[in-house]
C-alpha cells in the first residue's frame, strides 16, 4: 500500500467515529465557562423534552427553541438555582409533557406500575397452570407417554388407511 | 382453559386495536397550555419597529381580546394573516401581536409589507417572552377574557374556515358577538 492509500484508508476509518463525536446539539458559544455548571445543564437538558422535535431531548435536539430553552437553563443556573428549580421553571411553561421521565403522581399511577401489574398476573397464571399440571392424572398431563401415543392411529384405522392408499377413497 | 385460549388473543388484540385506534386520534403536537384559566405571564415589549405602543403584560385585561404570535419566518402567519386583517377591520375583538424571534428590522417590515393588523405589536428578538408563555412554534393565537385570564390556545393558523368552527363559539360563550 502506497503511503497515500494508507492515508485514505486512516481517513476513512477516522470519520467513521465523527457521528459519535457531534451526537448532541451544544454548540460551544452556549456553553457555561464553569465546567460545573455546563455538565450540571448538560444533565438537566438530557432530562427535558424538545417541544417542537418530540422524540429528543433538547440536548440532542436542533430546534432553534430546543437552543433557547438550554441557554435559558443555564441562565438559570447561574442565577443560582438549583437543577430542580430549573426543570421547575419549563415543567411550569411547558407542563410535565416535557419531563422525558414522567413524574410519579396520581394520573401516571398506571403508567408505572402497568408492568409490575401484567408481571404478578403473569406468575399467577403461570403458578396456577403448573398446580393445575400436578394434580391432573398421569394420562392428561403435559409430557406422559399416553397423550402423545392418542395421536397415534389405532389398528382400525392404519388398516383403513392402508385400504384409501392402495384403492383410492371409494366409500 | 380451553376457552381461555380461543377467546384471550381476540379480546388483547380487541383492547389493543382500541388503544392504537385512540391514539391515531391525538395529535402529539396539541399540548394543553398551561396557562389556561391564569393570567398572562409578566412581560414588557417594546414595541415593533415603525409601530408606536409597547406591548405590556399587565394591559392584557379588561376586555375579551386576542393575543397573536407571529414571525417573519413562519409560512403560517401569511396564511392567517388575511383573517386577522379582516378580524381587525371589522373590530370584532381587539387584537394584539407578539413578534416571536424575528432578526432586527424583520418583523417591522412584515407588517409593512402585508399591513398591521394589530393595536400593540411587542418585539420580542430573544424569544424569552413566548417561553414565558409557553408558545412552542409559530403562529400561536391566546383568547384572554375580561378578567384578564388565558381562556384558550390556538397552535396554527387562525384560518377563515378555523375562526368560524373555534374562535366564533368561543367567544360568544364569552359574550362577543362576532
Amino acid at each position: 500500500m502506497t503511503p497515500h492509500r494508507k492515508c485514505l484508508v486512516l481517513g476513512i476509518l477516522l470519520s467513521l467515529l465523527l457521528p459519535v463525536a457531534v451526537a448532541f446539539a451544544v454548540t460551544p458559544d452556549e456553553m457555561l465557562s464553569d465546567p460545573k455548571l455546563e455538565s450540571r445543564a448538560r444533565v438537566i437538558s438530557q432530562e427535558l423534552r424538545c417541544v417542537v422535535c418530540p422524540n429528543q431531548s433538547i440536548d440532542d435536539s436542533n430546534a432553534p427553541l430546543a437552543k433557547d430553552l438550554r441557554v435559558l437553563i443555564r441562565d438559570r443556573l447561574k442565577a443560582g438555582d438549583s437543577n430542580a428549580q430549573a426543570i421547575d421553571f419549563v415543567v411550569e411553561r411547558y407542563g410535565n409533557f416535557v419531563l422525558l421521565k414522567p413524574p410519579f403522581q396520581l394520573n401516571t399511577l398506571l403508567l408505572w406500575l402497568a408492568p409490575a401489574l401484567l408481571a404478578i398476573i403473569v406468575l399467577f397464571q403461570l403458578m396456577r397452570f403448573l398446580r393445575r399440571q400436578q394434580s391432573l392424572p398421569a394420562s392428561e398431563g403435559f409430557d406422559s407417554v399416553e397423550a402423545e401415543s392418542r395421536d397415534e392411529l389405532s389398528a382400525d384405522e392404519t388398516k383403513r388407511l392402508r385400504e384409501i392408499l392402495e384403492k383410492g377413497p371409494t366409500s | 382453559m380451553s376457552r381461555w385460549a380461543a377467546v384471550g388473543p381476540v379480546m388483547i388484540f380487541a383492547v389493543v386495536a382500541l388503544a392504537f385506534g385512540f391514539a391515531l386520534r391525538l395529535d402529539p403536537h396539541k399540548l394543553p397550555s398551561m396557562l389556561i384559566d391564569k393570567p398572562p405571564p409578566r412581560f414588557s415589549l417594546p414595541p415593533v419597529e415603525g409601530t408606536s405602543a409597547p406591548l405590556d403584560s399587565s394591559k392584557l385585561q379588561g376586555q375579551v381580546m386576542l393575543l397573536n404570535i407571529y414571525a417573519s419566518w413562519c409560512p403560517g402567519c401569511r396564511l392567517e394573516h388575511p383573517t386577522l386583517m379582516r378580524i381587525a377591520r371589522e373590530k370584532v375583538v381587539p387584537l394584539y401581536g407578539l413578534n416571536w424571534k424575528d432578526k432586527p428590522g424583520q418583523g417591522g417590515r412584515w407588517l409593512r409589507q402585508y399591513q398591521n393588523p394589530y393595536i400593540a405589536v411587542g418585539d420580542d428578538p430573544s424569544g424569552r417572552a413566548g417561553i414565558e408563555m409557553g408558545v412552542t412554534g409559530v403562529p400561536e393565537t391566546f383568547v384572554i377574557d375580561t378578567a384578564g385570564r388565558i381562556r384558550y390556545r390556538h397552535a396554527g393558523p387562525v384560518t377563515e374556515e378555523v375562526w368560524q368552527e373555534v374562535f366564533v363559539p368561543l367567544l360568544a360563550s364569552l359574550g362577543v358577538k362576532s
